[in-house]
């Protein structure tokens, strides 16, 4: 048995089992852009799910974008978030209050950071098949610059369906397209 | 459809004496993401440092989020020699577990995720950038000041995508 340490983000604790954590469907940006990615028919298979990322948008005259991660087809006000964030020179929060359609789930880079800077995320939606509870999804995430544009943030969403989760939707939230190379993957934890 | 198990031991050791540096060599570039996962002691407090593929250029950056158990607070650093995202001291067992995205592909710059602290003295969470779009192929983690203390144990994994 291996001890998995470097699930970060992750109400996971202990030990787990390599052969517990597997890859479901991965998908690559290509030239012209997304404006979406969706995982679809997701197996209730697993316990959790974790969502790692590079990705970057097309936001105009910005160094950072968003994105809002949502499930099941659901854009209704039906979500909330909370922040907590450092910029470099101070520490903050913030939050969208009870409820929204677009919450924040991520920092990514965008159109005005250097060419070639990607920003990463690893997020992990805990007991997403659990029809007795709202839906909960941490994350870490962060953009380097090589500038004052640098950002890192810890994210908690919820989602307020008992609905277990079959389909996830991952959007810009100021953007328009993530642009080519973003690359976002979806794995498996089992209980 | 899953393809199966994928959270791979690459390398792992433990040290046997103190160490100032441990290099990740050779890493194939069969995998998506790396995970590095150091969990140990320093000789003193110090910030853990790494550089990729022996580049000791200042092409390194960092912003950071860390507390402290008094106050929260941020800061940053440009064109660096290294990407000091890791933290240790002497006193508490920590860990340092460090995020490689996309490590292995030719197009885009690095970044670089970390989460480390010492239960007795402060936690962190950090991004980095390592401004080459080269892939990854060997790691140098390093305490900035002084070394790795004996019994701390180093491992790389490796995560492939579908």
């Amino acid at each position: 048995m291996n001890p998995i340490l470097g699930i970060v983000a992750s109400s996971i604790s202990g030990s787990l089992n390599a052969s517990s954590y597997e890859s479901i469907q991965t998908v690559t940006v290509g030239a012209g852009g997304q404006s979406s990615i969706s995982f679809t028919s997701i197996p209730a298979t697993y316990k959790h799910l974790q969502i790692r990322a590079l990705a970057r948008t097309d936001r105009a005259s910005n160094p950072q974008d968003f994105l809002q991660i949502r499930y099941n087809s659901d854009t209704g006000a039906n979500y909330a978030y909370h922040s907590l964030y450092g910029n470099g020179a101070s520490a903050g929060g913030n939050d969208t209050g009870t409820s929204t359609a677009n919450p924040w789930s991520a920092i990514v880079a965008a159109s005005t950071a250097t060419a070639s800077v990607f920003g990463t995320f690893v997020a992990d939606l805990v007991d997403y098949t659990n029809t007795n509870k709202y839906k909960t999804l941490r994350s870490l995430s962060g953009i380097d610059n090589n500038d004052t544009n640098g950002r890192l943030y810890f994210q908690s969403n919820l989602w307020q369906n008992t609905a277990a989760v079959s389909t996830i939707t991952i959007q810009p939230v100021y953007g328009t397209n993530f642009v080519q190379y973003s690359s976002f993957a979806l794995y498996g934890v089992k209980g | 459809m899953a393809a199966g198990s994928t959270y791979t031991p690459i390398a792992t050791t433990t040290l046997g004496s103190a160490q100032a540096s441990y290099t990740f060599s050779s890493i194939s570039g069969s995998y998506t993401d790396l995970i590095l996962v150091i969990a140990g002691t320093l000789n003193s407090s110090s910030s853990v440092y790494i550089q990729c593929n022996s580049d000791t250029g200042s092409n390194y950056s960092r912003t950071y989020l860390q507390g402290n158990g008094t106050s929260a607070t941020s800061g940053r650093d440009s064109s660096q020699t290294y990407a000091a995202l890791g933290y240790l001291n002497s006193t508490a067992q920590g860990n340092c577990i460090f995020q490689f995205q996309n490590y292995s592909n030719a197009t885009t710059y690095k970044t670089i995720l970390c989460r480390a602290g010492a239960a007795d003295d402060l936690t962190r969470a950090m991004v980095g950038l390592w401004r080459s779009t080269s892939a990854i192929t060997s790691i140098l983690v390093a305490p900035v000041s002084g070394s790795f203390a004996t019994g701390t144990t180093l491992t790389l994994y490796g995560i492939a995508a579908a």
